[in-house]
């Protein structure tokens, strides 16, 4: 059994390594019919298909954006979604039950049905910027985040919340000081999922800052677009580069992912 | 600041109501402050383009505000005989019940032979996992290298022929997210009660029977949130789509999300009629989604 999981682990990684290999190559030779072969002394290119990747695309100028917007958007989602589930959790009201259901409603419906009015809107509301696209976010990651956040809230006792009301605390310092310390490892959670979708994302930022700004999706998505010959070199020199930072944040947070994942799942 | 108010001790029974009351009134006062920076991301993000998006699937437009009412004509465009809406329908469905049978099919299995405490399962848990924090774009062309490496030997190319990129969009797809699945399974059967298993063994159960009648039912609700996540993921497909065949020969390998949003930025004219093949995408989704939980929920078993 070790063995199979062996090769099957070969397997798994392979497609990697054989990007990983081709990015060492002149792009010429990295045509369908030589897809497989090691670089040799002909068609070793050391690092030069990095560099001129890295130019093409405005690599890090990409990278930072990416960087800003997803760890902007964390911060903002997981700062209001959890104080808007908190309080729809704990208020019984017709407000509250509507703005939950329509959060919830919102995590069924593909991304092609607003895409359109959602682009348009943003570029009359002056949104179509990174700041804009973080706003966005929000509202869109808001169902699946209020969802997580609401089942953790439920199963907090009422009483050390009333006890901080009856000891004098406005609801404001109540939330800061008692509850979210309280919602950390969901709060985790739900960092981590929106983590990989908002930085793995193309379609979004495509269309609402696509023509000023590049994220790294975008970015890759760029070299393959026009009409002239594709750089293969390039090509898999970026995309060398744009798995290297996920598995860099895999191997630090894999606790922490992992049990994201699982908890993310239980809930739903 | 309040203090709650109670009557006396002894003179009422206590209800939850009455114990909800004064922070309900207290937090009612600060709906605002909690809600509003959501409930306005939100209204921007999605309800308005929502709302808007129904409108519009009923005009025909170019920009928003140019919209003239055609009633249902644009539905009766999209599915018009012969278009290519119904045969990314008919893709997208193929697609869908293939992956969702094989994802799970190979992620339970692979999470049975990670729970058996082989050394290094550590490692095969990160190898396997690895492909799923790979973006749709980036992994759409790692796997165009692949398949087209591969296809070359028999002079094909992963767009020559729509079925080469079904194919290779399955593979790509099982590539991606059998890891995602198999931790989830993972911790299902690692959540499996020791005591049930022993007692299980102790009847004399072989380990085919044990997993058919004690582990399965037990991981139940793994495999009703796995399924959801596999289907809703597959029906929603498009970065891979997109970076892998950019829906090529013509649309023919287009799913439908690609063929919407090609409907919409490819096609002028045609708006209206993307936003109607969203509508009806966006019921479709919902719809089998809802309908798979309630299959699932049904099955599920407790401890």
């Amino acid at each position: 059994m070790f063995l199979v999981l062996c090769v099957l682990s070969l397997a798994f990684i392979a497609p990697v390594l054989v990007v990983l290999m081709n990015s060492f190559k002149d792009q010429f030779s990295i045509s369908s019919d030589e897809a497989f072969h090691f670089p040799t002394g002909d068609t070793f290119v050391g690092f030069q298909n990095y560099v001129g990747g890295v130019e093409k695309t405005d690599y890090w100028n990409a990278f930072g954006c990416s960087l800003s917007i997803t760890v902007c958007a964390l911060a903002v989602i997981v700062l209001f979604t959890s104080m808007t589930a908190w309080y729809v959790t704990r208020v019984k009201s017709r407000y509250s039950s509507a703005l939950y259901y329509g959060l919830i409603f919102s995590m069924v419906v593909p991304f092609q049905m607003v895409m359109f009015s959602m682009s348009k809107l943003a570029n009359m509301l002056h949104l179509d910027n990174p700041a804009g696209l973080v706003a966005l976010y929000l509202g869109f990651g808001a169902g699946q985040a209020v969802f997580l956040f609401s089942g953790f809230v439920k199963s907090i006792p009422v009483d050390i919340e009333e006890a901080a009301l009856i000891d004098g605390c406005s609801p404001i310092q109540e939330f800061f000081l008692v509850v979210f310390p309280i919602l950390k490892p969901i709060s985790i959670t739900v960092a981590i999922l929106d983590a990989m979708w908002i930085w793995n994302d193309y379609l979004m930022p495509y269309l609402v800052i696509g023509s000023d700004y590049k994220t790294v999706p975008i970015a890759v998505q760029y070299l393959q677009g026009g009409y002239g010959s594709k750089d293969m070199g390039a090509m898999m020199a970026v995309l060398v580069l744009s798995i290297i930072p996920v598995v860099v944040f895999y191997l630090f947070c894999q606790k922490y992912i992992i049990r994201g994942i699982v908890a993310g799942a239980v809930k739903g | 600041m309040r203090t709650a108010g109670r009557g006396p001790k002894s003179a009422r029974p206590r209800f939850p109501s009455d114990r909800e009351a004064p922070m309900q009134k207290a937090l009612k006062k600060y709906a605002a402050f909690f809600t509003l920076p959501t409930l306005l991301a939100f209204a921007v993000a999605f309800l308005a383009p929502f709302l808007i998006g129904i409108y519009l699937s009923f005009t025909k437009f170019s920009t928003i505000t140019d919209a003239q009412w055609v009633g249902f004509g644009n539905y009766a465009k999209a599915f018009e005989q012969g278009g290519d809406f119904l045969h990314s329908l008919g893709f997208t469905a193929c697609f869908a019940a293939i992956t969702i049978v094989s994802i799970n099919g190979i992620a339970f299995l692979f999470a049975l032979m990670l729970t058996r405490k082989l050394r290094g399962t550590n490692f095969f848990r990160t190898v396997f996992f690895m492909p799923n924090l790979i973006g749709g774009i980036v992994l759409g062309y790692i796997w165009q290298l692949i398949l087209n490496g591969v296809l070359y030997h028999v002079g094909q190319t992963v767009i020559s022929d729509a079925t080469y990129g079904f194919w290779g969009l399955v593979v790509l797809v099982n590539w991606q997210m059998i890891g995602y699945m198999m931790v989830i399974y993972i911790a299902g059967i690692q959540n499996v009660p020791q005591d049930l298993l022993d007692a299980a063994a102790v009847d004399g159960a072989s380990s085919g029977q044990v997993l058919r009648h004690v582990t399965i039912p037990m991981v139940m609700p793994s495999i009703t949130i796995c399924l959801f996540l596999t289907l809703t993921n597959s029906f929603r497909l498009f970065d891979q789509n997109l970076a892998l065949t950019g829906g090529q020969p013509g649309k023919d390998s287009a799913m439908l999300a690609l063929n919407i949003y090609q409907t919409f930025y490819g096609t002028p004219g045609y708006e209206g009629v993307g936003q109607a093949k969203a509508v009806v995408f966006f019921l479709l989704v919902a719809g089998i989604a809802l309908l798979q939980l309630r299959l699932t929920k049904r099955k599920e078993v407790e401890a």
